[in-house]
């Protein structure tokens, strides 16, 4: 079953034209980067563009709800620390993810979430992708739409960021693929009906067509992990903030569009 | 927890024709899925949307499995006077859902 | 209209199993029927009963090639003068391999001003959809148009 489910991945790469074994992986230039959303069909863009026709709003509006909602041993609410969102909140999603002290590593925006609910609100973290976790973390990041990526350049992190480029461009899995193989090098082919695009992470948590919600960054990510047959991380894995946080650095300049819509 | 997004215009001339627009949150589960240990996940979906103009129906619809989730669904009506939408969703499971809104006529 | 190898294997609502990334590993084999035509057409008649169904009046956009098969946008519209004595009381969308034939029914009046409704659909595959209008004086209309179902990559196992 296994090697049977190998060829035929390997088949329809080849069918996609994406070549096995290229030269060594080059970068795209900024000029020529493009988001996901350039890549999709006119109907699925106009799923994007109208915010009553948007799936994901339903989680902004939920995270809204939980923003005002008291929560935890202090019974605090988001709001009663950060006030409005609009105001607090806005860029912040643009630069996660961020360098945690305490922590001495970065953390993505749900960590950084879970982190005041232990931290500020003694209440207890929320799964990774629960519906809770995913409305908070869309309304907040919904406060940076049109705000410019814009990690931290620093050297607490750069060491961190070092780590998610080689995961990149590293060949790993059944099939000996980086994920640079398909998105620096390929992102202009199709796999199987799909655009590849550039991997570019402008819009989450996004609504996927093929999850039927919504759903994080690293859900996305977990996803290609799967399809190159390599080993997966658990959601909040290190190596997966680290592979977020260059993804980031990629799409650095690029607008926000939380929450984006991908098929 | 389950939100609605409903898109009514605030305000309408008289015998204008106007576009609502409603998205529910709801996973639409088809009841012919199975999960990978062989087992049929049941049934959930939204059976019926209905939408009352003060009080009297002007649109309903029956909804089967092949509706995406979180269903998306716009009509028309033609607004002939001030008053209130209702909007309200059933399902299975004992799902109900109301949702309201308002336009002024002038 | 293009008929990719892919897209007959797509997944529809997990039923075949994932289409496991990018190589389809099918997890679950069990796979009900889909509707048949025949299955279609008995959904039909439960709607029309013995009258004949014109073809003409209705108009059904649906993307001819579709980039996921689970939300799929759908607007059927009916020309008619939408006035007391001369309204379109309900359409009705069938589609042919669905696991079940029916997609919706949609009842309006002449307060609707317009004919014209609009949602997001599943589809398993590849495949015809019917949409049928009955109109006040007891006709029926109908239209069908032929979808095209690109496969999904990079998804991940079903539940
Ligand atoms: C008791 C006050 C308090 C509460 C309640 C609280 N926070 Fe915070 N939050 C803080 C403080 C203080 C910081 C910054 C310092 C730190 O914790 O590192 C912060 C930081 C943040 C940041 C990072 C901001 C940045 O600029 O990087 C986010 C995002 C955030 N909070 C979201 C939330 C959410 C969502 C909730 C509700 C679930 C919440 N906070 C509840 C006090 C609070
Ligand atoms: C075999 C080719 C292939 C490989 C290898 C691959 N991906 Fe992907 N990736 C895709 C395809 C195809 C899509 C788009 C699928 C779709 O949306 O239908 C995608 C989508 C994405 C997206 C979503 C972009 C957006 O617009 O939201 C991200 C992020 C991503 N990949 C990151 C990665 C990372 C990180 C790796 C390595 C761990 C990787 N991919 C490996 C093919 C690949």
């Amino acid at each position: 079953m296994k090697s049977a489910g190998t060829i035929v991945a390997v088949a329809l790469l080849i069918a996609a034209g994406i070549a096995i074994a290229p030269l060594a992986a080059t970068e795209i230039p900024p000029a020529e980067r493009r988001s996901g959303y350039s890549f999709m069909a006119p109907d699925t863009k106009a799923i994007q563009d109208d915010d009553t026709a948007n799936p994901g709003m339903l989680w902004v509006l939920d995270g809204e709800a939980l923003w005002n909602s008291k929560a935890g041993a202090t019974g605090n609410a988001c709001a009663d620390c950060h006030n409005d969102a609009r105001a607090s909140m806005k860029g912040v999603a643009a630069r996660y993810p961020a360098y945690d002290k305490a922590l001495a590593r970065p953390v993505n925006l749900e960590q950084r979430i879970n982190l005041c609910r232990t931290r500020q609100q003694q209440a207890t973290p929320f799964a990774f992708e629960s519906r809770d976790l995913l409305a908070l973390t869309a309304f907040v990041a919904e406060q940076s739409r049109g705000a410019a990526i814009a990690p931290e350049a620093t050297a607490e992190l750069a060491p961190f960021v070092a780590k998610g480029r080689d995961f990149f461009m590293r060949r790993q899995g059944q099939l000996n693929l980086g994920c640079t193989n398909c998105h620096d090098d390929n992102w202009d082919k199709h796999l199987a009906g799909s655009a590849v695009t550039q991997a570019l992470p402008t819009g989450y948590p996004i609504y996927r067509l093929e999850w039927q919600s919504l759903g994080s960054l690293q859900r996305r990510l977990r996803n290609c992990i799967t399809g190159m047959r390599a080993q997966n991380y658990d959601y909040g894995a290190p190596e997966l903030v680290e592979l977020e946080l260059y993804l980031m650095t990629r799409a650095r300049g690029m607008p926000i569009e939380t929450p984006a819509v991908r098929p | 927890m389950a939100s609605a997004l409903i898109n009514v215009p605030k305000k309408a001339k008289r015998g204008e024709i106007i576009e609502i627009k409603t998205l529910m949150s709801h996973i639409m589960e088809t009841g012919y899925r199975h999960t990978a240990a062989g087992q049929l996940v049941p049934r959930d979906i939204i059976t019926s949307f209905t939408c009352r103009f003060n009080g009297a129906e002007i649109f309903r619809a029956d909804l089967f499995p092949a509706i995406a989730a979180n269903p998306f669904v716009t009509f028309f009506t033609i607004a002939n006077e001030s008053g209130k939408f209702d909007f309200e969703w059933i399902g299975d499971n004992g799902f109900t859902e109301t949702a309201s809104a308002a336009i002024s006529v002038e | 209209m293009r008929k990719s190898h892919a897209s007959t294997r797509r997944r529809f609502l997990g039923l075949a199993g994932s289409a496991a990334a990018i190589g389809m590993v099918p997890v679950v084999s069990l796979r009900p029927a889909g509707a048949t035509p025949e299955t279609m057409a008995a959904a039909i008649r439960n709607v029309v009963g013995t009258a004949t169904v014109q073809t003409g009046k209705v108009k059904l956009d649906v993307p001819p090639l579709v980039e996921n098969g689970n939300t799929v946008p759908m607007t059927v519209s009916v020309t008619s003068p939408m006035t007391e004595e001369d309204y379109v009381k309900s359409i009705h969308v069938f589609n042919e391999k669905n696991p079940q034939p029916n997609i919706g029914n949609f009842y309006l009046g002449p307060k609707a001003g317009r004919a014209q409704v609009s949602t997001r659909i599943r589809l398993a595959d590849s495949q015809k959809i019917i949409a049928i209008a009955r109109l006040s004086d007891g006709s029926f209309w109908s239209v069908s148009a032929d979808v095209v179902v690109t496969l999904a990559a990079c998804t991940e196992e079903v539940i």
